[in-house]
């Protein structure tokens, strides 16, 4: 459905740009402790998710995967290779052949990369 | 030339841009304050992000991936001005393991290998050195790669992990200097805070010899007049000016002159794009030689118009925007209201230094009612233009081919 709003009002130029404060007056820095926030997300169920949970969970948050895009099974196995070469992530053989079927499952594609 | 989005009926906000009284911009934001997600409105994969402002020293970001955190900076925020506010500024860790804690007092910072004398710095000696100021875009080298066709695996960044900041900080030349660069050195590295787990790399990058002490490479202490936030480094950070964010390390604590090339992972495997003109091949391609990813192409976009806006036809039409150089300055900006076939020149806004955010603006009319494409071209001062075609390489770096905003004439 289309809605369209109506103008009210013209502002005639782009607003101006503040500038930032000058940092001559940044003379001491302040120690800091923050709470950052963690992830406590699981994949979701169905065969092979007990495999992901607990060994991709561990370096990145559940997210991370599931906001990928669909991809061939390939390239979910190189993900996975990548993971375990270049990142060393301790994954089994086996443990590595059921997280690409599980991804394949849930994030799979004929047409894509 | 590519689609950012569709003019299909999954667009559900439009808004009437055009002319008022004086024939200038006329803009009403519907753009929600209190908004809980996005549509990055792209097929092939989930397309909506949480967006939260439950990070530290953050207001709302769009969560690409909560642990190590990849936080985008909403496009909105790029049209309120060239400087992207601190608590706004992208996010991107590729560790968890980072403190949350920085003590000012007993932080150092050491510079060590291929030197007379090593060095441990406080953030006092830090900040009693020479000083300079410098305006820098940081961009993630995989900016916007959820736009490329066929899609590919990484950070799913729409054209938020980019920033632009007034840095404050000391030359890295001159802390090199201090400790006395031997004959025979060949690059640097640095290394953050931040601990890989188990046996996995250490996030670390290097920068020739030559580059380091160029002068223009900054250790920064201080982002737009405060100091930096935890998420985007305090409390220190390289910036490395024109240069893709990948080497930009953050809770910088480590610097290594090396006397031969750099072979750590990150350097010397990671972030790799094909040595082709806009690092492009096709999908599948192979046996192509990969170089590192260095230095930023130009960039343009449209700021107050969003695909899915309705403008107003048969007036001048305000459009402005940014646009950046990536390693130099801007020399100019086009846009077409037509999808490309004729080009006009937009007025540059103030110059805050060349390697930041430049804004610009322009006036267009569309005749007709109907769709429309309008696009927007940045050539920067080196006579690097933006390309029309489609960059992809499996990586999903470099993107720059010249967006497109479709828009309906009402």
């Amino acid at each position: 459905m289309r809605n369209i709003l109506l103008l009210t009002a013209a502002i005639l130029a782009a607003s101006p740009l503040p500038l930032p404060a000058r940092a001559d007056a940044l003379t001491e820095l302040h120690s800091l402790k923050l709470d950052v926030p963690a992830s406590d997300m699981m994949f979701p169920d169905g065969p092979g998710a007990d495999a992901i949970n607990s060994n991709c969970i561990a370096c990145h948050s559940a997210d991370h995967v599931l906001n990928q895009p669909s991809l061939q099974k390939e390239t979910w196995e190189e993900v996975i290779h990548k993971m375990i070469e270049a990142y060393k992530a301790p994954i089994s053989q086996e443990d590595a052949a059921v997280i690409a079927d599980y991804l394949t499952r849930i994030k799979g594609t004929k047409q894509g990369y | 030339m590519e689609s950012h989005g569709l003019l299909s009926g999954e667009i559900t906000r439009r808004r009437l841009l055009g002319a008022g009284a004086m024939g200038g911009l006329a803009l009403l934001s519907a753009r929600a304050s209190a908004q809980t997600s996005v549509d990055l409105r792209v097929p092939g994969g989930p397309s909506t992000r949480p967006i939260s402002a439950a990070f530290p020293q953050k207001g709302p970001m769009i969560v690409q991936r909560m642990a190590p955190p990849w936080l985008e900076t909403p496009f909105e925020v790029f049209d309120d001005g060239v400087f992207t506010p601190n608590g706004r500024h992208y996010v991107s860790w590729h560790w968890t393991n980072f403190p949350n804690e920085v003590d000012a007092g007993s932080f150092r910072l050491t510079v060590r290998g291929h030197v007379n004398e090593v060095l441990s710095l406080s953030l006092k000696d830090i900040l009693g050195l020479p000083r300079f100021e410098l305006a820098a875009v940081s961009q993630c080298a995989g900016n916007s790669r959820i736009y490329l066709q066929p899609r590919v695996p990484g950070a799913q960044w729409a054209n938020g992990s980019m920033s632009n900041a007034l840095w404050t900080g000391v030359r890295l030349k001159d802390v090199l200097d201090r400790a006395g660069v031997k004959a025979g050195a060949v690059q640097v590295r640095f290394g953050g805070l931040d601990q890989p787990w188990g046996d996995a790399p250490k996030f670390l990058r290097s920068l020739n010899i030559d580059h380091a002490r160029d002068g223009e490479v900054m250790i920064a202490f201080g982002m737009n007049g405060e100091q930096l936030p935890l998420l985007n480094g305090f409390p220190l950070k390289l910036v490395v000016p024109g240069w893709c964010a990948a080497y930009w390390i953050k809770m910088l604590n480590g610097i290594e002159v090396l006397d031969r090339p750099d072979t750590n992972y990150w350097t010397a495997k990671a972030y790799r794009i094909p040595d082709t003109p806009h690092a492009t091949i096709k999908p599948g391609e192979s046996d192509v030689k990969l170089v590192p990813i260095t230095r930023m192409v130009p960039r343009s976009f449209i700021t107050n118009i969003r695909t899915g806006d309705s403008v107003a036809v048969g007036a001048p039409v305000l459009a402005r925007g940014i646009a950046f150089g990536g390693d130099c300055g801007v020399a100019r900006v086009d846009l077409s209201p037509d999808g490309g076939r004729s080009w006009h020149p937009a007025q540059l806004g103030k110059d805050e230094g060349k390697y930041g955010f430049r804004q610009w603006q322009t006036q267009f009319a569309l005749a007709t009612r109907g769709e429309h494409t309008l696009m927007i071209r940045c050539t920067n001062s080196n006579g690097e233009t933006q390309p029309s075609v489609p960059v992809w390489n499996p990586g999903g770096y470099m993107k720059n081919t010249i967006e497109s905003t479709h828009v309906i004439g009402a």
